[in-house]
């Protein structure tokens, strides 16, 4: 293989190339991102750097005295992949040739239809989209998050310590109930009533009101929540329209074996936007947090420069973390498919507590808030088991 | 500054414990039977390396999965990016000592502000 060219400058695609590196290819790597900026930390931008606790130089995910021997193409989106003439396209009219190509370009912030061009309304996915909402919240007063997911969760807990008025609107029952399940979904969701955020569950957003800035959220039950900032946090899409008619099958993202591989040799995907069959689930899982970013390219790029004559091995479970209103949240495994979950250590009243999540005994899920010790010691445990 | 820690009885293999001074260190005893004293404090936020996963001559840190060498204190990955302190590790009469690194700590920005009297 003399070149390959990684797609997506972020986490996933730094992870790569640097998995490249390690595992010995000496060839011609090119690391092609559409945002201007070199690869920079996500997680942050929902806390400590939305709070102005840390700066933008604290983001850079690479360290000073690295060098991968890259050229970086940044600011400059892929546009296609021609499996025939194992080329990518890029909008600025160039083509890269490459041998071994890795699909790493994340997911994008979905939006709410007919929210464009109105002052006050944010996503928050990007650096861009943090600075700008970063200046928003200086102004103070009411912000409405819609959507109370982790990251709407963890916008409305720090928009709330730096002191404005915050309600969360959620389409479904119960916040979080997809990731944890209802119990707990609910027992982490409370840690915005005990913070005084209002939370307001079961009810959909019909749309905004506002001549240029946003002044208000309508709500389908009629109701209008007033605002000076929104924040819609409705979860992401994975950027995958460029491979359109690239032959790469594309299925929540990309559809790949439990090795990152695609079905078009020499190409594997990684990250957000890849949908990576997982053994133990038995099921593709599009898993869209920061360790599997960091952690599965390796196996991938294995495979990769063996040609796909790897075994595949087991990937760990699947984790993240979350921190809202102080408490250390932290999740591993699948909670889909549990039929129980019990409370181990501590109380759930306190949120200081441990969770385990068992299908027919068998632990497959662990929760934790503020109990990172715990935590790490079930989630070992959960990896090693069959 | 010669610190004792702990008896090496009370310290099975493949556990850790944490020293209560400013900034904390702990003392890891691996699954090989090896002992490694390094800065407790994770360079990227705060969290104890001591509640952190133990492999061979490895630590994670329990919230973000960057490694730390315990016997250089490298830092393998993000989200950390500074190395941890390493300590000199001496047992006398079963019990474990720590001679304190003399180099400045990498503390996380947030503590580091914290000390530095600026906002947590
Ligand atoms: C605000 C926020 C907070 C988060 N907090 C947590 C947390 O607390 N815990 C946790 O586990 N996870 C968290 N995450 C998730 C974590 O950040 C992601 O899982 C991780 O960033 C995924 O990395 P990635 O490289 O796959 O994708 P991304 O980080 O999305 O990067 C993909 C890159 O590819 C670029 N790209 C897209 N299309 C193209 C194209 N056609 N051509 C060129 N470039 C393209 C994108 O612009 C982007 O730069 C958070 C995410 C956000 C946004
Ligand atoms: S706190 Fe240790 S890696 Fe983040």
């Amino acid at each position: 293989m003399r070149t390959v060219a990684v797609v997506g400058a972020s986490l996933a695609g730094l992870s790569a190339a640097r998995s490249l590196r390690k595992q010995g290819y000496d060839g011609r790597l090119v690391v092609i991102g559409d945002e201007p900026h070199r690869p920079y930390d996500r997680p942050p931008l929902s806390k400590e750097f939305l709070a102005g606790a840390i700066g933008e130089a604290d983001l850079a995910l690479e360290r000073d005295d690295e060098d991968l021997r890259a050229e970086w193409v940044l600011g400059t989106r892929a546009t296609g992949l021609d499996r025939a003439e194992r080329a990518i396209r890029l909008a600025d009219g160039r083509d890269i040739r490459a041998d071994g190509v890795v699909i790493a370009t994340g997911a994008a912030a979905r939006t709410l239809p007919g929210t464009d061009g109105l002052a006050g309304v944010h996503v928050l996915r990007t650096l861009d989209d943090a600075r700008a909402l970063r200046d928003d919240l200086a102004r103070g007063g009411r912000l409405v998050v819609i959507g109370g997911g982790f990251i709407g969760a963890e916008v409305a807990s720090t928009a709330y310590a730096l002191g404005l008025d915050v309600t969360v609107v959620e389409a479904a029952p119960t916040p979080l109930a997809g990731p944890l399940g209802e119990t707990m979904g609910g027992i982490v969701s409370a840690l915005h009533a005990d913070h005084g955020v209002r939370l307001l569950c079961g009810v959909g957003v019909k749309g905004l009101s506002g001549e240029h800035r946003v002044d208000a959220v309508l709500l389908e039950n009629g109701r209008g929540v007033p605002a000076d900032t929104v924040v819609v946090g409705v979860g992401a899409r994975p950027c995958v329209d460029w491979l359109r008619g690239s032959g790469i099958e594309l299925d929540n993202g990309v559809k790949c074996g439990a090795d990152g591989r695609t079905g078009v040799a020499g190409v594997i995907a990684v990250g957000d936007c890849a949908n990576w069959y997982d053994p133990r689930a038995g099921a593709h899982r599009r898993v869209e947090h920061w360790t599997g970013a960091m952690e599965r390219p390796d196996a991938a790029v294995a495979a990769l420069l063996a040609h796909g004559a790897t075994e595949p091995g087991v990937p760990r479970p699947p984790y993240f973390w979350s921190d809202q209103y102080g408490v250390k949240i932290q999740f591993a495994g699948h909670a889909t498919g549990a039929d129980s979950v019990t409370v181990e250590e501590g109380t759930t009243d306190d949120r200081c507590f441990l969770a385990v999540y068992r299908r027919a005994g068998r632990p497959v899920a662990v929760l934790g808030m503020n109990q990172p010790r715990l935590f790490t010691r079930w989630r070992k445990q959960l990896a090693a088991a069959p | 500054m010669m610190i004792p820690a702990c008896r090496l009885a009370d310290l099975p293999r493949g556990e850790a414990h944490r020293l209560d001074i400013d900034p904390p260190v702990s003392v890891f005893h691996t699954d090989d039977g090896e002992l490694f004293a390094i800065d407790d404090t994770c360079t990227h936020q705060d969290a104890s390396l001591a509640d952190g996963w133990l492999e061979g001559c490895e630590v994670e840190c329990p919230l973000h999965a960057s490694k730390f060498d315990l016997r250089t204190g490298a830092v393998d990955a993000p989200p950390a990016k500074l190395p941890v302190r390493t300590h000199e590790v001496v047992v006398e009469d079963g019990m474990i000592h720590v001679r304190i690194s003399t180099e400045a700590p990498n503390l996380p920005p947030c503590i580091a502000a914290r000390l530095a009297g600026g906002p947590a």
